[in-house]
């Protein structure tokens, strides 16, 4: 069993800057931020290592983090230019008990990270969602569909802070 | 019903109009499409369980469109689900009626203000018969709605459209 602390330090003796920062404050859990172009490789790494053993992926979600540039629009709503999306990664060892979060910061314009869903199987519905509802782009994704809403739904990711929902679908109004 | 209940001395002769029996056996073998959407579906199938006992208004549920009568929009349309309603409701013969059930299928329930993906009210793509309020509505509530269905057939006229 193995604490967030020591968890951060092998990985930073393997993949040393790739390795961002670990933050721990007393009132949030401890969490490892990770570059989104290696995510994939220290995903296998923690799965694999004896030490670690990281057999569970027990969620992974996308986040609008809303933190760029924020204009009002003239009917009220808001348009974000810059800042960053990310992803979280929950993981579990059944066999050695122990747990770590990992975080991965993508720019919001170009938000790509890589997939680890030949990691996890599990991965590949979760980030079909987190895809189909923040947008971001999952790199080497088999089946990187919309899961959730329509496939030809054209408004864009619903969960985005500045979304805006259509006047119609398919010749049905949209808005109540 | 007029005339249907009244037996003449000889047992096997009754009287009625043509209108009165085809509304008679209308409302009395609804068959409903064998479908549901959220929790209100779980209500539905509780409604059609033993207790409450939907056959006993000639209410069963039928595994096709093309063999049923009625449809309870039993939960929240989503708009992707909308298209498919809307493509069962085609499918069904004529006539046909429609029950929507609990706020969901209304008015859009809790979904009205931020629920992009709900369609708000599933009389935007079919023409709705019966308003069943709740969320969800108890099996009586349910059964109330059928039985407005019901007097709304027996008022209905094979010449004269009714509203």
């Amino acid at each position: 069993m193995k604490t967030s602390e020591e968890i951060y330090n092998l990985l930073k003796e393997k993949f040393n800057n790739k390795i961002i920062e670990l933050t721990s404050a007393a009132s949030v859990e401890p969490f490892i931020v990770v570059d989104p172009l290696i995510i994939h490789e220290v995903c296998f790494y923690l799965r694999d290592d004896n030490d670690l053993q990281f057999n569970s992926l027990m969620n992974l979600s996308g986040v609008d983090n809303a933190n760029g540039e924020k204009k009002p629009e003239v009917d009220g709503s808001i348009t974000i230019s810059g800042g960053t999306l990310s992803v979280v990664y929950h993981l579990e060892s059944t066999e050695l008990k122990h747990k770590v979060i990992l975080k991965v910061f993508t720019p919001r314009e170009n938000p790509e990270v890589q997939s680890v869903s030949d990691v996890w199987r599990c991965a590949d519905w979760h980030e079909r969602e987190a895809y189909d509802l923040i947008g971001i782009n999952f790199l080497n994704h088999p089946d990187l569909r919309r899961i959730l809403m329509p496939y030809d739904w054209e408004a864009g990711h619903p969960l985005r802070k500045d979304y805006k929902n259509p006047e119609f679908y398919h010749g049905m109004k949209v808005p109540y | 019903m007029g005339f249907l209940d009244k037996q003449f001395s000889d047992d096997n002769i009754v009287i009625t109009t043509a209108e009165d029996l085809f509304n008679w056996a209308r409302l009395s073998s609804l068959w409903q499409v064998s479908f549901g959407l959220a929790c209100c579906a779980i209500e539905m199938m509780a409604t059609s369980a033993s207790h409450y006992d939907f056959d006993r208004f000639g209410v069963i549920p039928r595994p096709s469109p093309r063999q049923s009568d009625v449809i309870i929009v039993s939960g929240t349309v989503t708009l992707k689900m909308a298209l498919r309603i809307k493509r069962l409701y085609e499918q069904m013969p004529d006539p046909k009626y429609v029950i929507s059930m609990g706020s969901c299928s209304n008015c859009g329930g809790p979904y009205w203000e931020h629920g992009y993906h709900v369609l708000k009210g599933v009389d935007r793509v079919i023409p709705v018969d019966v308003y069943v309020p709740g969320c969800p509505p108890r099996p009586e509530a349910l059964l109330e709605g059928l039985m407005k269905l019901q007097e709304k057939i027996r008022n209905e006229s094979v010449v004269k459209k009714s509203a």
